[in-house]
């Protein structure tokens, strides 16, 4: 991909505004259409196509492994975490009205987090799926050899 | 149903009969990723736009980058049939039939006395702006009254990577030619 300027160019400007619109859809879900599950996808879009544009190595280095597969399970436990947190604020698991002082607003934060913990796992492992399924590819199959 | 919904509609039946016809997988894939982003459009008129905006993502972006990945292994071009297979065109046939004349028994898209909205979809409508208190209802049902299904939503998802990750991860691959090798001797 060393001699295709145009596709690299336009990468390198439209990678930020994906994951700012990434980041828009996570936080402004409660007031339009989206949340954690667009937004994970979206954000994973972007080191997608950040990925095939400049190769995988370099879109590994961004991201690598290790920091990949806490994502993948720290989004779960966010998730499972905020009902945990609802129990021992004396609620049921996942009634975010007792997390802060009056019902509305800990259900906004109980929203916020569990929205937050699905886009972390959804962006994870679209991320992982894509850089399994391509890093065959270079070793030169399935079968490897 | 108005022009749009008519225009639409055979748009998709036009792309699926394509993608049948189509023997480069390559092209076939672009046009599934067309049907996908139709389908999302047919959505968004539904004013389903959260369903929509997900079909866009998943459907047209990541499950189109996906079967890429995937072609990337196997190849471009299917294989001819040696023959026509005419138990899979009965089977579809049949199925097709059965599933059209289901559609009869179902309520008109929109009509109140509908099952669906006269459920518990009048509560969650009346009652979700003093309970939980998002503008968008869709949100409050997936992550409030509906959170426990959520948890199990991005379960899924989380396995669906950790299983890719255990069949196909540098690990996993090395140990299966690992164990090939024992096998051979």
């Amino acid at each position: 991909m060393k001699r295709k300027p145009v596709l690299r160019v336009s990468t390198k400007l439209l990678t930020p505004f994906i994951l700012l619109f990434a980041l828009y859809v996570q936080f402004h879900g409660d007031y339009g259409p989206g949340g954690g599950f667009q937004a994970g996808v979206i954000f994973a879009s972007a080191f997608i196509l950040y990925s095939l544009v400049f190769g995988l190595e370099t879109a590994q280095r961004v991201l690598p492994a290790a920091i990949r597969r806490i994502l993948l399970g720290s989004g779960v436990l966010i998730y499972a975490g905020t009902g945990i947190a609802s129990i021992l604020m004396g609620g049921n698991f996942l009634n975010y009205s007792v997390l802060a002082h009056d019902p509305l607003s800990g259900q906004h934060l109980g929203i916020m987090l569990i929205e937050f913990g699905v886009g972390t796992t959804v962006f994870a492992a679209m991320v992982i799926i894509f850089f399994t399924f391509a890093g065959q590819y270079r070793r030169g199959g399935p079968d490897g050899n | 149903m108005n022009i749009i919904d008519v225009v639409l509609l055979a748009m998709m039946v036009i792309t699926a009969l394509a993608v049948v016809r189509m023997r480069n997988l390559f092209a076939a894939v672009m046009l599934l990723g067309i049907f996908s982003l139709l389908s999302a459009s047919l959505y968004a008129l539904l004013d389903a736009v959260d369903v929509a905006f997900t079909e866009a993502a998943v459907g047209a972006g990541i499950s189109t980058v996906l079967m890429l990945g995937t072609l990337a292994l196997t190849g471009e071009r299917e294989k001819k049939p040696h023959r026509p297979a005419w138990l899979p065109l009965v089977v579809v046939v049949v199925t097709g039939a059965a599933l059209l004349y289901g559609t009869f028994d179902m309520p008109l898209y929109g009509d109140p006395n509908d099952p669906i909205h006269k459920h518990v979809a009048d509560r969650y409508i009346e009652r979700s702006g003093q309970e939980v208190g998002t503008p968008n209802i869709v949100t409050s049902v997936l992550a409030s009254y509906r959170g426990f299904d959520t948890l199990g939503e991005v379960t899924v998802i989380f396995t669906a990577g950790v299983g890719v990750l255990a069949l196909l991860g540098r690990g996993a691959l090395s140990r299966r030619r690992r164990l090939n090798k024992e096998d051979d001797r």
